[in-house]
């Protein structure tokens, strides 16, 4: 990653963009993991959560810090490529082999890249919906972070609810209305066991973190 | 403007009301002494955040002229981003909201340029037209006269009230161009606004019983109001002839015209936040809550006091062109 350039990004453009023209409301923000390997999981309604849950670190943190993205969105082009890369430095996912059998015959995992990460003792953003989903809409939380967490048991799973991006800068929108924005942080979850109740824990927290929120959506 | 052009009297009310914040926190941390069981945190948190209020707003106001009106601009700003954060709109109210941002550099840019006749009906006549068109053209018809109204009720009290403040500060008598008459008339309104809150709310703690609009605000009483005019009024006639133009029976009247205005400036928001289920506007000022919450009586007082001394003496006459 470009330390420099991306020192430069954070602090001379996401900051004063998320904190003076939008406006954040952090609650425990304490709760947030301060080395890795950690897992950070946030619903997901805008580009601009990535920016913010990364600007909830401190500048050091933040160097450890990888949010999970589409490949097949982040590097289409070599602009938006170097940018993803090597300014946000995300952990780039090959959404087409989910599901998908290998040459080797066995089943493609497109999220070892995380595991990876977590062991190179990094924290990691993931986006448990997939997608930014409709505006402000708490989309169903895909099982991939289960699958993650039962191969490294012991990383802290921190939960992160999200309430406001969607309206500042929905999916499809390029102009940016100023709204304040939520940012509530759980305790840390760990894994259960099995997947569905580790799932079930993870739907739970989300639930009543955004019932925190008080602000009226769409 | 800037401190050592700032009128003597200007400068000596400064001092005062950081002398006022030099007690409340000595007063606070002695009784945090006397009584560490008394759950203090939130009156701390009050005056510090009064603290960080009042030294912004002093740097902002002595700094120069420019500044001073970008400091009233982003009030508004903030205080519009947490009321439209608060009240529901509808996803195609997008860019009708930003057209509504946009209304503000444009009002502060009219006081700048001392344009009256477009400060007094930029809002009030071209907003309230403009923005409905940029609805119409989205064109969605559900809840369109709820947002329509929702969005000119926001710019009205952010933006239109508030401004009033700034226009204060560009005040300059029409005999004498070089007065700066606007610090001390600015100075005047703010200091007496916040000082009647903090009155009426000390008279209202201690001999409040007989509430005035249980369903409103179940906290305001006869006896904080009462008290709180009283106390305005009498402060009011000592400040006004120091820091205005005004006599002592004019300074009266402007004192109970704050004390009685700022009280339904903050019961106007307070049935808002009771209406879209909210105890605080925001999270922006410790143990006050958001902007709105502190700025509620200023939208009031704001208009109604710069009328007030704007019908009492004659000012400079503002072109319809500038300059």
């Amino acid at each position: 990653m470009h330390h420099p350039l991306r020192y430069l990004f954070f602090n001379a453009f996401a900051r004063p963009l998320l904190l003076i023209l939008i406006g954040l409301n952090v609650r425990r923000r304490h709760l947030l993991p301060s080395r890795g390997p950690a897992l950070l999981i946030a619903n997901h309604n805008s580009h601009l959560d990535t920016l913010m849950l990364m600007l909830l670190f401190s500048s050091t943190t933040r160097r450890r810090v990888r949010p999970v993205a589409a490949a097949d969105y982040f590097l289409k082009n070599r602009v938006l490529a170097w940018f993803a890369t090597r300014i946000i430095g995300i952990l780039p996912i090959d959404r087409a082999n989910i599901g998908r059998t290998g040459s080797d015959g066995q089943r493609m995992d497109p999220l070892l890249v995380v595991t990876e990460a977590l062991d190179r003792e990094e924290i990691v953003i993931l986006f448990p919906e997939g997608t930014r989903g409709e505006p402000e809409h708490l989309g169903k939380f895909q099982s991939g972070v289960a699958h993650i967490v039962r191969k490294r048991p012991d990383v802290p799973v921190t939960p992160v609810f999200i309430h406001g991006l969607g309206k500042a800068l929905p999916r499809g929108e390029a102009l940016l209305v100023p709204f304040f924005c939520d940012a509530f942080v759980g305790e840390p979850i760990y894994w259960t066991g099995d997947r569905t109740s580790f799932m079930n824990k993870v739907h739970d927290c989300i639930t009543t973190l955004a019932g925190e929120a008080n602000r009226p959506t769409w | 403007m800037n401190w050592s052009t700032l009128p003597s009297t200007v400068r000596w009310t400064i001092a005062g009301i950081f002398a006022l914040l030099v007690v409340a926190s000595i007063v606070v941390r002695t009784i945090q002494r006397a009584k560490p069981d008394a759950n203090l945190g939130e009156l701390a948190a009050r005056v510090r955040s009064w603290w960080v209020m009042v030294i912004v707003f002093v740097i902002a106001m002595v700094l120069s002229r420019t500044i001073s009106l970008v400091f009233f601009a982003f009030v508004s700003f903030l205080a519009l981003k947490e009321y439209f954060s608060n009240t529901p709109v509808r996803l195609a109210d997008r860019r009708p909201l930003f057209w509504a941002y946009l209304a503000i550099p444009l009002q502060y840019y009219w006081i700048g340029i001392e344009w009256y006749g477009l400060f007094i009906i930029f809002i009030p006549v071209y907003c309230f037209l403009a923005i409905p068109i940029r609805m119409l053209v989205i064109g969605q018809t559900d809840g369109y006269l709820r947002a329509a109204a929702a969005i000119h009720w926001g710019l009205m009290i952010c933006v239109f009230c508030l401004s009033h403040a700034a226009f204060l500060l560009i005040l300059r008598p029409a005999d004498d161009a070089t007065t700066l008459a606007g610090p001390g008339l600015v100075l005047f309104l703010v200091v007496l606004t916040q000082l009647n809150d903090v009155a009426q709310y000390i008279w209202g703690k201690s001999l409040g019983k007989h509430r005035i609009v249980p369903r409103v605000s179940p906290g305001k009483t006869w006896e904080g109001f009462l008290g709180g005019a009283v106390t305005t009024t009498a402060l009011a006639c000592f400040l006004g002839p120091v820091l205005t133009p005004m006599t002592i029976a004019q300074s009266a009247i402007a004192g109970a015209l704050i004390a009685v205005v700022g009280f339904f400036g903050d019961i106007n928001l307070s049935a808002l936040k009771r209406d879209v289920g909210i105890k605080d506007s925001g999270s922006l000022l410790p143990g006050h809550g958001g902007i709105l919450d502190r700025v509620d009586s200023l939208t009031y007082t704001a208009p109604i006091f710069f009328h007030y001394v704007y019908y009492l003496f004659h000012w400079q006459t503002f072109g319809t062109t500038g300059g």
